[in-house]
């Protein structure tokens, strides 16, 4: 096993010294009332998938507390009115221990609220499965190794290490697979996760809106250098997105089978980018899934090792 | 100076180095101190033939409880300095306290005792130590089997904790999915500790799930139909349900992992066609089951507690009975919530998504009548009543961010993150802990016949209360911020730092109320108010019928009951047992005899896992045939029973004052 207990994390720009702690907890306060700093990235969509689960969110937690307040208010009657204290006047029921109307209420009560919050989960879990029909995608393979991300573009012929160059207003499809233990590829401001599993190929889509550089990390552990799996994201409109793809092909070396060999080793690294890549390094068939009129069908069968 | 091989190889293998760091090295000098008072106070002092005879070879269901609750409350400690040791880590960003792989041993332990061998053993407590009184019986069905179980814990327990020590402890989460437990990815023999231990101590799981199931269905006394059956004896039953019916997976999964490990299968490796995504279904077919197995025992502790404390009836027995039946059964149908993110489709995810809401109805109800129990009562604030108070705030909230992740996209966001860490320590502190404190304040005079201080709990409770949500309300924001769970540290700039911090003094805060909870008790063990009457809280049900501690036998005259509340009908009609029996009703009971037998097998199965740990097959195999030997020798030994006479007993009774002239 290779320690990684040195291996450098990435270094991300502003608040970071260790005096503004001190003077941020000062802040706190405010913060936990306005709950939202630029940090808050789940708070921070910045694209359609995102921007849907946040509403889905939302609407789970009003739903929510709408419980949670009207259990405490409630709650707090019964606990102030009837404390066992000299002259306390209330009613005391000792055998009181049922009401054919209270009963049923608070099982129909919660039942229209979770009916609430079923109904869109139901609709958008089917619409986050349907990559958006009329666009089409740019697809984008992915592969989690010990613990570095492989992203490889196949309609570009490039292949990068721990970042990724998007276009926006374009769905992307990700096709996720490992070479390692599991992971889950994530870009919180772009949407919600999906594992990467060796011997099957996920399809995930996500979308920005509008440029920017986004960070994504594994949200599944993978060992001792799990906590250094971060990448970043850096979404372009898709003129200068093409243009990068095009330069990136010209310029970089490409990839050999004896490079993928070496990003198998466990470690950590910075970021790198190949001119082009062996096709081996990826599934071959790509049955983890079939693209049908924008639809994708999961499959079960194993993609890899026939 | 130069060692035979042999000693070389066994130092190599028994102390690698991951155990020879300073914290491990602390941990040996500790072990060596305890090991030495033990030794002079069994050897030197020669208690040991009182320890052999009263508490080793003991089969009966009231010290067994008090051996469960002894064991419940130091792995408490260990688990907990493991998360204090943790959350030191994440205090600040970029630490190095801890390495990358001390401190995923260390989350593992954590998780894996917590829920395994803390929680677990400390529900087997309270169901040893109540169950029994409560349905008016002498003992549990098997006390022998549940004996056993006792020891199977304890031994598995001993195999985990010394993992940290000898071998090296594992590291792949309390999940451990595959393929990083497999042997490419963490070789070693953690991993293997963390499986052959599972695998003892869930043999003696199940078998006192079965114990407690026929307990309760053929032991209960005369009168007591099912629907007067108290609801923590209820909610034992579904408990025990749960168990039989979830822990055959968990068996096949570690089995399987086990074989790969140990054999060179591959039914989950990376390669050779495993299907890492298999395990991942049977464990947590296995893992929502559990988490409802850790929860319902506390769902009947409030329910006792709350009726006692409002001196009143509890509120809709029925619908409480209905919610924990079908809780046992909708808790089968949701285990695919814990992993949404695996492609299984969107069809599946929804069917999913909203049984998981519906297991939220029947726990919702209960909620409002626990509240409505209060309501017409008179709440007295005790011990046992503020962790039940605690608890319905905390565990509301609790299970409104499970529907949170219950809704399926929501979950594709907040999986995994510190929302999901602070989700289930939300129940599982709020619900599972909080509970059993509870049950342990409120049944503490019933299992040693005094009171724990009531002071002292409060300054406990509430530093439990405080530091529990200091901890976890920042977990819920940093989940916001994206932060992931198990990252052994995170940069500079991501503004998850602020969060940490607070959260990690609240986390000492908790280690601070252990303390004074520990302090508590011993103080209460010498100088704590004694209970004279048996009925210390002015209870309503049957153990409190009997004196405190109960005696051996527990009922001198089994009674007959004929109320959902019988000791509280009995004291409202005056016709208390104490005040009811004479000589002539009590007769000669048999009861079961002490033997070595389950002590010894918990010790063979200990060789036998210890063997297997390290490959040593000799060893396993001398392990696997002690076990058969002993199983031999108990089937040889035919007198199980010894009759204690009824003078015996007249005179235990006339000593306590409960038998008329
Ligand atoms: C209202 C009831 C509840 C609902 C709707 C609910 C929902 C969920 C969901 C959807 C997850 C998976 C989230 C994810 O992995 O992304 C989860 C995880 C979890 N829940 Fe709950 N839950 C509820 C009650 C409980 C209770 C009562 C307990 C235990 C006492 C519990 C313990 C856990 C644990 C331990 C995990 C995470 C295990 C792990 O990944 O290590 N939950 N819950
Ligand atoms: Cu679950």
């Amino acid at each position: 096993m290779v320690d990684s207990d040195k291996a450098p994390l990435p270094k991300f720009p502003g608040r970071s010294s260790r005096r503004r702690w001190l003077f941020g907890a000062a802040l706190l306060v405010g913060l936990l009332t306005t709950g939202c700093g630029p940090q808050y990235v789940l708070l921070r969509p910045a694209g359609p998938v995102a921007t849907k689960e946040l509403h889905l969110f939302e609407l789970a937690g009003i739903a929510m507390g709408i419980v949670i307040v009207s259990v405490f208010v409630l709650y707090a009657i019964a606990i102030i009115r009837f404390r066992d204290r000299p002259g306390n006047r209330a009613p005391y029921m000792p055998n009181w221990h049922g009401h054919r109307l209270l009963e049923p209420l608070w099982f129909i009560v919660p039942a229209i609220l979770l009916t609430i919050i079923a109904i869109p989960t139901v609709g958008v879990t089917y619409q986050l499965a349907h990559l958006p029909k009329t666009r089409d995608p740019v697809v984008i393979d992915v592969t989690s190794l010990q613990w570095k991300w492989l992203f490889e573009y196949p309609g570009q012929h490039i292949a990068t290490v721990n970042y990724l160059v998007i276009p926006t207003g374009k769905p992307v499809l990700f096709e996720l697979t490992a070479d390692s233990p599991m992971n889950t590829f994530w870009v919180p401001q772009l949407g919600g996760m999906e594992y990467t599993m060796p011997g099957r190929v996920l399809p995930l889509w996500l979308e920005a809106s509008h440029p920017g550089l986004f960070w994504g990390h594994s949200g599944n552990f993978s060992g001792t250098g799990f906590a250094a799996m971060f990448f970043h994201v850096k979404a372009v409109s898709p003129a200068k997105f093409a243009a990068w793809a095009r330069r990136l092909h010209r310029t970089a070396a490409p990839m050999t089978l004896g490079d993928y060999h070496r990003l198998l080793t466990f470690n950590v690294v910075g970021e790198s980018s190949y001119g082009a890549y062996p096709a081996s390094t990826f599934p071959s068939t790509k049955t983890g899934f079939v693209l049908r009129g924008g639809m994708y069908t999961p499959m079960h069968n194993d993609p890899r090792k026939g | 100076m130069a060692l035979p091989g042999w000693m070389l190889y066994l130092i190599h293998t028994l102390f690698p180095a991951n155990t020879r760091r300073p914290t491990e090295l602390g941990a040996d000098v500790l072990i060596i101190a305890t090991g030495a008072i033990l030794f002079y106070i069994l050897i030197i002092k020669g208690r040991w033939r009182h320890v052999w005879t009263e508490w080793i070879t003991t089969v009966d269901h009231k010290k067994i409880a008090v051996l469960y609750l002894i064991g419940a409350l130091a792995m408490l400690f260990r688990a907990g300095v493991d998360a204090l040791m943790l959350r030191t880590q994440l205090a600040l960003p970029h630490q190095g306290l801890l390495s990358a792989l001390e401190y995923d041993q260390l989350f593992t332990t954590h998780g894996t005792i917590m829920i395994f061998f803390m929680a677990m053993p400390f529900i087997f407590a309270l169901f040893n130590a109540v169950i029994p009184l409560q349905i008016g019986s002498r003992d549990v069905a098997f006390p022998r089997l549940n004996a056993m179980s006792f020891w199977l814990f304890a031994f598995g327990a001993l195999l985990l904790n010394m993992s940290f020590v000898v071998g090296g402890s594992p590291s792949a989460g309390w999940t451990a999915y595959p393929p990083l437990s497999e042997n490419v990815f963490l070789p070693g023999v953690g991993q293997n500790y963390y499986l052959m231990s599972l695998l003892i101590a869930g043999i003696g799981t199940t078998m006192t799930g079965i114990n407690f199931v026929v307990t309760i269905l053929r032991m209960r006394a005369p009168g007591m139909t099912l629907m007067k059956l108290p609801l923590f004896a209820w909610s034992a039953l579904m408990t025990s349900a749960l168990i039989i019916f979830a822990f055959p997976p968990l068996t096949v999964a570690l089995s399987m992992t086990l074989i790969d490990r140990l054999f060179q299968s591959s039914f989950f490796t990376l390669g050779h066609g495993g299907m890492p995504m298999m395990y991942v279904n049977l464990f947590w077919l296995f893992g929502h089951p559990e988490v409802y197995i850790v929860v319902l025992p506390a769902f009947g502790i409030f329910s006792e507690v709350v009726a006692t404390f409002s001196s009143k009836r509890l509120f809709g027995y029925e619908v409480m009975v209905a919610s924990l039946v079908s809780i046992m059964f909708l808790a089968y149908g949701t285990w695919v919530h814990h992993f949404f993110t695996m492609g299984a489709g969107p069809a599946v995810n929804a069917f999913f998504g909203l049984s998981t809401m519906l297991i939220a109805i029947p726990t919702g109800v209960k909620i409002f009548n626990w509240i409505f129990t209060m309501w017409g009562g008179r709440i007295r604030m005790t011990v046992a009543m503020l962790y039940q108070m605690a608890f319905i705030p905390t565990f509301v909230i609790g299970g409104a961010t499970g529907i949170i992740l219950a809704t399926v996209p929501v979950d594709y966001q907040f999986h995994n993150t510190y929302f999901l860490v602070a989700h289930f320590h939300n129940v599982l502190i709020g619900g599972t802990l909080f509970g059993l404190l509870s049950g342990m304040y409120y049944w503490w005079p019933k299992m040693f016949g005094m009171k724990l201080d009531e002071h002292q709990g409060k300054w406990a409770f509430w530093l439990f209360f405080l530091g529990f949500w200091v901890t976890f309300f920042p977990q819920y924001l940093l989940g916001l911020e994206g932060m992931q769970r198990r990252m052994n540290t995170y940069p500079f700039g991501l503004g998850w730092h602020m969060l940490n911090v607070i959260s990690t003094i609240g986390a000492f805060g908790m280690g601070a109320a252990f303390l004074v909870l520990v302090y508590n008790v011993v103080w209460s063990l010498r100088h704590g108010e004694r209970d004279v009457t048996g009925d210390a809280w002015d209870g309503r049900t049957l153990e409190w019928a009997i004196p405190s501690p109960a005696p051996e036998y527990n009922f001198a005259r089994i009674p007959v009951v004929n109320d959902r509340d019988p000791w509280w009908a009995m004291k409202e009609s005056g016709a208390t047992l104490a005040n009811s029996l004479s000589a002539s009703d009590i007769h000669a009971i048999e009861l079961p005899k002490s033997t070595p037998v389950p002590f010894l097998l918990g010790a063979s199965f200990f060789l036998f896992g210890f063997g297997m740990v390290f490959s040593w097959w000799y060893v396993a195999i001398l392990g696997l045939l002690c076990v058969i030997g002993t199983l031999i020798y108990s089937g040889f030994n035919y007198e199980e029973h010894a009759m204690l006479s009824a003078d015996a007993i007249r005179g235990t009774e006339a000593s306590l004052g409960r038998l008329q002239a």
